[in-house]
């Protein structure tokens, strides 16, 4: 592509010229702006998490006598649901590779499959709160508890308004078929499902692994 | 492009390929790295053959090495050229993580500190100018 003389830009303008600086003429397609913008999106989500992780790691020791990390953590089912949720990560990749060729089985298939292992993950740590709870560890015990419930339940709302997601991706794909704009959505599904997967390896690193040092 | 094209080797790991197999691949190599720190982080904290005070710097470390992984065989982010927006994107919202975590973490610590000093520190002639 021949290198068009460039007008001077101010900030973000691009004065009349549509010269993006890329190489190209013209506004992205749809393909190339939707994930962006959903990764913008993706990130602030990051920063997010990581002003609850500090405030987490302020009053992980806040614990007004209750009980512990060491005490209420379970190394055991941790490592059951990380492998889960970063199985359920690779099978949607999977998912993907398929979507890209257009065969409906095999989308559908790792769709599914993905969904189930993120519903496994979701039921251990719900299984996990309900054992807190009955054990004299419920939000209001401390602010260490608080913190905790907050952190990890914010990562589980995610998950779960991933997993409602999912199914209406696998509906739109069972009724519509591999429409572009149905396509763009999926990748963004993807895209959101992944950083899932990034933001749980700080939180068992974080809250369940530095919490079980001895 | 076909799969012998030496262009093929020269893509950015976790670029996307056309093919089916090295895009497969791509994700399973992403697995295979991601199970393997993942499980050295369980082992890291389960040992004891390693210097204790180390051990937690020791396993931030090792979630960061994987959420790379993470964001380039399962997001693929690369290096290549049609990728710098998202690069620049990444690499303003790691600033903004990093701020926020160590500046609450640092501020929150040494209030902690000088929240309630024991009396004798309270004496000012014990404190030097």
């Amino acid at each position: 592509m021949s290198t068009v003389s460039e007008t001077p830009a101010i900030g973000l303008t691009h004065h009349g010229s549509e010269d993006t600086g890329l190489g190209h003429r013209g506004p992205e397609s749809k393909s190339i702006v939707v994930p962006y913008g959903f990764w913008l999106f993706v990130l602030s989500d990051m920063v997010l998490f990581s002003a609850l992780f500090a405030t987490y790691a302020s009053l992980v020791n806040a614990t007004d006598g209750g009980p512990t990390t060491n005490q209420l953590f379970d190394r055991n089912l941790v490592a059951i649901e990380t492998i889960a949720l970063l199985i359920s990560s690779f099978v949607c990749g999977l998912a993907m590779i398929a979507a890209k060729r257009k065969n409906m089985l095999w989308t559908q298939v790792w769709l599914l499959v993905t969904g189930l292992l993120g519903f496994v993950f979701l039921s251990i740590e719900l299984f996990e709160f309900a054992k807190m709870i009955n054990e004299g560890a419920p939000p209001q015990r401390s602010a260490f508890l608080s913190a905790f419930f907050t952190l990890v339940g914010c990562h589980g709302a995610h998950v779960t308004a991933g997993l409602l997601w999912l199914g209406t991706m696998m509906a739109q794909i069972w009724a519509k078929g591999f429409r572009q704009d149905i396509t763009r959505r999926l990748l963004c599904f993807s895209v959101f499902w992944h950083a899932l997967d990034i933001i749980w390896v700080a939180i068992f690193t974080i809250v369940y692994l530095i919490g079980t040092l001895p | 492009m076909t799969e012998r094209d030496p262009e093929q080797m020269n893509v950015a790991p976790g670029e996307p390929h056309d093919s089916m197999l090295s895009e497969t691949i791509s994700y399973v190599i992403g697995l295979g790295l991601a199970l393997l720190l993942t499980g050295i982080s369980f082992w890291v904290a389960s040992t004891t053959t390693l210097w204790g005070p180390g051990v937690a710097t020791g396993l931030v470390v090792l979630a960061i090495a994987q959420m790379g992984v993470h964001l380039v065989f399962f997001l693929h982010i690369t290096s290549g050229p049609d990728n710098t927006n998202n690069v620049l994107a990444l690499a303003f919202g790691v600033l903004i993580v990093f701020l926020v975590m160590v500046g609450t973490i640092w501020i929150m610590a040494h209030m902690n500190a000088n929240m309630a000093p024991p009396p004798d520190l309270m004496n000012l002639h014990n404190q030097r100018g």
